[in-house]
């Protein structure tokens, strides 16, 4: 047999779901291996210096950053196992997780496995797509909140949802100049305490308007914008030069569910949740028996609802290995659905009780990765 | 719009032009497209590039992105060397002494 080990439950990711999922599983009393590729722990929140909204399980008024030194430091009170630096390859039929951890090709054999693997940041392509200064929104935050760096003097900022409006406030903070916010929707999708802070500091959103064109030699050195008419096309003679050093995309995340395909889970097609997610029942197990999903590859939302859903389906590996009686089970799966049904109440959150009532009704898609198949 | 000049998959540089070209020759499935271009086999393993691909083909086809097929996601997704799963084979059999590293 090549070199392999074994354990209860492993967490692949270690951001918000996958902390928040480890700590719970390991606090009814199983043994849980944590695997992450960076070099700490937290994914996306060491990059969210804002405040969190919520409830106090959730943190609440608790900065982004400050959160995965909470959790990881009760998990590991815990006896939970963190393996950084570790990138998973792919998941087997047989159950088996293959990760590469210093320049070593491990393998990983877990009772219950928790897929936290986030989401991809979606791109556009235009000409010019490709030069330096062309990011996406969580790489100018990585420049930006995790290295100290700015990624030019003047920005433009690709898409109005909330992740582009408080990249562009932060922009601001850090002494950047941000020419304009385009956004090819007819209106603005982030918060509109979001939008009305941006503007007051004079920053315009262009509703309607795209990039059509990245100009310069090395580097980004300016943009062109036009106008969209009701096909989505742009409009000639509407273009518009804007000088910029960097051109930031905020236009969406996609579910990383790499790994739910090879387990054979059942995936809809789900646009308010981001594209293709797994079917899942109320304890976020899918529909392969001992594999979870929680966090933005099962939907894409906040992270407070991706630590209450890690809680979830950390809760529901621990019952599934009969470490919680069904009374306490039962209870605290209520606490945590009441949490995230409150997460998820209100206009804001409307958008994702659409995709999980589609959910419901969804049309299965299922790839199977086996010996003798055609895949 | 110059199709050479927009790169749709950056790994392997497959332009616009190259992903119509195939769909002008009667290649509209993303996986045989995989297969004769090589795009979103790189490094990335087509995050970036297999959504605007299939939004491509999906235009293409006049076919909503829900009636796609979707292409099949081997493992490895990560780059990895031959010599860390031969040197992997080496050390088959040792015993699993709860070290990862």
């Amino acid at each position: 047999m090549i070199w392999m080990r074994e354990c209860e439950v492993a967490v692949v990711g270690g951001g918000p779901a996958g902390l928040s999922a480890a700590l719970e599983a390991s606090t009814l009393g199983a043994e849980v291996v944590v695997l992450d590729r960076d070099d700490g722990p937290g994914g996306q929140l060491i990059k969210q210096t804002h405040r969190f909204f919520g409830s106090r399980a959730q943190h609440a008024g608790v900065r982004g950053i400050d959160i995965p030194d909470i959790l990881t430091e009760e998990a590991t009170e815990q006896g939970v196992e963190m393996i950084f630096g570790a990138e998973v390859a792919g998941y087997y039929p047989d159950g088996v997780l293959t990760f590469k951890k210093d320049q070593k090709w491990c393998k990983l054999r877990p009772e219950r496995v928790i897929f936290c693997t986030g989401a991809s940041e979606r791109f556009l392509a235009f000409p010019g797509s490709d030069l330096p200064g062309v990011y996406g929104a969580g790489a100018v935050q990585t420049l930006m909140n995790v290295h100290g760096v700015r990624p030019g003097q003047r920005v433009l900022m690709v898409g109005a949802g909330n992740i582009g409006l408080i990249v562009s406030y932060q922009l601001l903070q850090a002494g950047v100049d941000v020419v304009a916010i385009v956004e090819a929707a007819f209106d603005i999708g982030g918060y509109a305490v979001h939008a009305s802070k941006v503007r007051r500091l004079g920053v315009p959103i262009m509703t309607r308007h795209t990039v059509t064109r990245a100009h310069g030699q090395q580097q980004v050195e300016g943009a062109t914008l036009m106008q969209l008419d009701e096909d989505w096309d742009p409009v000639e003679g509407t273009e518009q030069y804007v000088d910029c050093e960097a051109i930031c995309l905020a236009v969406g995340l996609n579910p990383l569910a790499e790994l739910m395909w090879q387990a054979g889970c059942s995936m809809a097609w789900i646009p308010q949740l981001g594209g293709y997610v797994p079917i899942c029942d109320e304890d976020l197990q899918t529909t392969v028996e001992g594999v979870y999903v929680a966090g933005d590859a099962s939907g894409v939302e906040e992270a407070s609802s991706a630590m209450m859903e890690g809680r979830l389906a950390g809760l529901g590996c621990a019952h599934s290995l009969d470490r919680v009686d069904s009374d306490r089970y039962r209870q605290r799966r209520e606490e945590l659905l009441h949490e995230l049904a409150a997460l998820r109440s209100g206009p804001t959150g409307a958008k994702i009780r659409e995709g999980l009532q589609k959910m419901q009704q969804a049309q299965p898609l299922r790839q199977v990765l086996v010996e003798g198949s055609d895949c | 719009m110059n199709e050479e000049e927009i790169i749709i998959c950056r790994c392997e540089d497959i332009t616009l032009a190259d992903i119509r070209c195939m769909l002008q020759a009667g290649v509209d499935d993303v996986e045989e497209m995989k297969r004769l271009l090589r795009c979103g086999m790189g490094p990335c393993q087509g995050r970036t590039c297999r959504p605007l691909i299939m939004q491509e083909v999906a235009s293409h086809r006049g076919v909503d992105l829900e009636d796609m097929k979707v292409p099949v996601f081997r493992p490895p997704f990560i780059p990895v060397k031959l010599g860390l799963l031969a040197e992997a084979y080496e050390r088959r059999g040792e015993q699993d002494n709860g070290q990862t590293s």
